[in-house]
């Protein structure tokens, strides 16, 4: 057959080259276990390819230079005339007058709000099915790091235009960064370069971290990510046929091949048209940043709300010794409640097999319900992390339902306190009942038992369990 | 080879119906990316640019899944997971071993170790404190303003203000005349009350002429500008007028000299001591009353 022979000749042309037949080989018949909550992480991954592939065409036509300011004359009316630095003036060009510049911008700031989505629900996806014990551990640190990678990578991004929004983030990022005990004040001018707003060397400084520092350092960290996945192979769910010693799914060649293209295709077409279709960070409406200038209602990217909620609620709590203020206000919401998140995020894969005794390997993956403790623990503090979200958005509550702000922060600060313990309870009580009667909401009755066949066990597999 | 994935279920022969769909889903995502290309030349316009793409990848999503679900084989796939062979603790001995015998015969291992340490330790040093080039300490920097005595307060726009001009209940923001106006210390809110109600520090008395007061409009939580002003319109019915700052809304009573009330800050604004020249504009009458924006360690209450 001539395409056979075809197929025979490149692939003996490459190999000749490379000697990587037999890992090539090996990897078309990798197997992929089939659960759609898998799909998750690839979809972070997929968004990533998105930011990188638009961001270097923004980067071809956007300059950093807050240095000096320039006088406004393009086609937008309403800013005829204005003051704006250099960096607000290129991110208004390269969204009105560069050919599919909106379009790229509009996408990146999508995928950016994606990608972090994705990162988080996937992280939770990983925690409730325990697929961080043994022996990927590893694989876990790496996603938090790229968690915590994504976020600050996402500020520095949105950070970059000089708008009003910016401006007034970086003013926060600024106070947070003066908060740290003792060390606070050098670090803050150490970072701006002098005292907030500084000479003009900010937004220079966060380029280089959001175009190199941060995504080299992110794509190193998918790259051992993804290689350990594969070093480990995949978990899968328990299941007839599917034990810890093996894995079933779809082998890669063709079959998840074409379909993890397709959700490839499938992510950036949705960014795709989200950038194209629905507006997002209008610069031009906020206009740029001035110190003096501030606006009512504003909001950052959804990945930040959790630290302006931080931030909020925080009771007017200042550490004073010998007249200094040892610890400042903002530590409290953004420095200790993102440290105590993500500390318990890295120290979790060490902290339980102490805590259950069982360091044993695992392979196949938990019901979230198999371990009550650990699911009652992890919806408490999701909760609590949720809530803090939820009260960083109070002012646009009261905007939309006319809820007093005041009273709002009061509930939340109470709620923050009270809600985790009652979500644990009921979260523990819910698992272990579902436990015992084996109950599968929205799957039908409680399941059966399947003999297998002494021949072969193949028929067990597709059908329902 | 044992490693061979076994098959549990294959399932060969395209559906020819899916296998058109397939191709016709091609020809489209071809023809929409086309069109993006001829119109970000001809016609660059964000929407249809968005929805050629978009749909070009959509068209691509749908042509890979419809081809993976009905078209190529499927399979079902069992791989045995050699769950010893990723860590055999006989490789790990070999490995050790392997390690400690680079180090036969060494004689003062200790002594190599700490000159080893001074080495990193010097390395760490040297490349870690070229980061202070970065920057200059922040040193008294919040504790300077470009406020003087007698220095006059003029709108962003570069016009003096009049003491006049400015009602009860009103709010201005304000900068020193000929500062620069980038420099933390320099924005000041103008707000007005009824004197009456005032209740400064005995030290301030005269520092808010006709009940017309000033403070650094920037907030002493996190640095972000203070742009509300709450201004009762029945003060029966709600609270009086406080500053408030729009990021985390900390509040400010200004009768008592912007005392925070409400919110995270714990500090006061600083407050600018006013005076009403001659010629009816609003002057400084002194430097500002204390730190200004975020506080850290040499900040003082």
């Amino acid at each position: 057959m001539s395409g056979l022979e075809r197929e025979a000749d490149v692939v003996a042309a490459i190999d000749r080259r490379l000697g990587a037949g037999r890992v090539a080989r090996k990897a078309l018949r990798y197997v992929f276990p089939d659960h759609w909550s898998f799909m998750l992480g690839e979809i972070a991954l997929y968004a990533f390819l998105v930011l990188v592939a638009t961001g270097v065409y923004l980067a071809l036509f956007f300059s950093p230079d807050v240095s000096g300011t320039v006088v406004y004359h393009g086609p937008l009316q309403t800013l005829q005339g204005a003051e704006m630095t250099r960096a607000f003036r290129s991110t208004l060009d390269l969204s009105t007058t560069v050919p599919g510049g909106l379009l790229m911008r509009q996408t990146h700031h999508w995928a950016a709000l994606v990608f972090v989505a994705a990162m988080v629900v996937h992280l939770l996806r990983v925690f409730f099915t325990a697929a961080y014990r043994r022996p990927r551990e590893l694989t876990w640190l790496l996603g938090v790091g790229l968690l915590a990678a994504g976020v600050l990578e996402g500020f520095a991004g949105y950070s970059l235009p000089d708008d009003l929004l910016s401006g007034m983030g970086l003013a926060i990022a600024y106070g947070v960064a003066l908060s740290i005990p003792l060390l606070g004040g050098s670090i803050g001018a150490l970072v701006w370069g002098g005292q907030f707003p500084g000479p003009g060397v900010i937004e220079s400084r966060l380029y280089i971290l959001h175009v190199f520092v941060l995504p080299a350092v992110m794509a190193a960290a998918i790259a051992a990510h993804l290689a350990l996945v594969v070093r480990h192979k995949h978990t899968q769910f328990a299941g007839p046929g599917r034990r810890e010693d093996n894995v079933v799914g779809t082998p890669m060649w063709p079959g998840y091949a074409l379909r993890s293209l397709g959700l490839l295709f499938s992510v950036a077409g949705v960014l795709v048209l989200l950038g194209g279709l629905v507006q997002v960070n209008p610069i031009w409406q906020w206009g740029p940043y001035e110190l003096d200038r501030a606006t009512n209602g504003a909001q950052p990217d959804w990945y930040l709300g959790w630290l302006i909620g931080g931030l909020r609620l925080m009771p007017p709590l200042e550490i004073q010794v010998f007249g200094h203020t040892l610890v400042p206000n903002p530590f409290w919401g953004g420095i200790a409640f993102p440290g105590v998140v993500f500390t318990t995020l890295v120290a979790w894969p060490f902290l339980e097999p102490r805590l259950v005794r069982d360091r044993a390997r695992h392979d196949l993956l938990d019901q979230p319900r198999d371990h009550p403790w650990r699911t009652a623990f992890g919806v408490a503090f999701f909760t609590w992390v949720a809530l803090i979200f939820v009260a960083g958005a109070a002012d646009r509550l009261f905007f939309q339902f006319g809820i007093p702000y005041t009273s709002q922060v009061h509930v939340f600060r109470a709620l923050t306190l009270i809600a985790p313990p009652v979500v644990f309870v009921v979260a523990k009580i819910t698992c272990e009942e579902l436990r015992r009667t084996r109950v599968r909401p929205g799957r039908g009755g409680p399941s059966r038992r399947v003999p297998r066949r002494e021949d072969a066990g193949f028929d067990v597999l597709g059908g329902p369990p | 080879m044992t490693d061979e994935p076994r098959v549990a279920e294959r399932r060969a022969g395209a559906d020819p119906r899916a296998e058109l769909a397939v191709a016709v889903l091609l020809v489209v995502a071809g023809l929409a990316a086309a069109a993006f290309a001829v119109l970000i030349v001809a016609h660059p316009q964000t929407q249809l640019l968005g929805a050629t793409l978009g749909g070009a990848l959509a068209c691509l999503a749908a042509a890979a899944i419809l081809a993976a679900k009905r078209v190529v084989v499927r399979e079902v796939a069992v791989e045995d997971r050699h769950r010893e062979e990723t860590a055999r603790p006989e490789d790990d001995e070999a490995l050790a071993a392997e390690l400690r015998r680079g180090g036969d015969g060494i004689t003062r291992r200790r002594a190599l170790g700490a000159a080893a340490g001074v080495a990193g330790a010097g390395l760490v040093g040297a490349l870690v404190v070229p980061v202070t080039a970065l920057g200059p300490g922040l040193g008294d920097a919040p504790n300077q303003t470009p406020w003087r005595r007698g220095r006059r307060l003029v709108t962003t726009d570069g016009e003096a203000l009049r003491a006049d001009a400015i009602e009860i209940g009103s709010f201005a923001s304000a900068l020193p005349e000929g500062a620069d106006k980038r420099e933390l210390g320099s924005p000041v809110v103008v707000v007005r009350v009824d004197p009456r109600t005032l209740r400064l520090p005995r030290a301030r008395r005269g520092w808010a002429p006709m009940g017309i007061l000033a403070f650094s409009q920037i907030c002493t939580h996190a640095g972000c500008a203070v742009t509300l002003f709450r201004y009762p319109v029945d003060e029966q019915l709600s609270k009086g007028p406080a500053l408030v700052c729009p990021c985390h809304y900390s509040t400010f009573d200004v009768r008592h000299a912007a005392k925070p009330v409400f919110g995270p800050a714990a500090r006061p604004l600083a407050q600018l001591p006013l005076a009403v020249a001659p010629d009816g504009t609003l002057v400084a009458a002194g430097p500002l009353s204390g730190s200004v924006g975020p506080a850290w360690w040499s900040v003082k209450r």
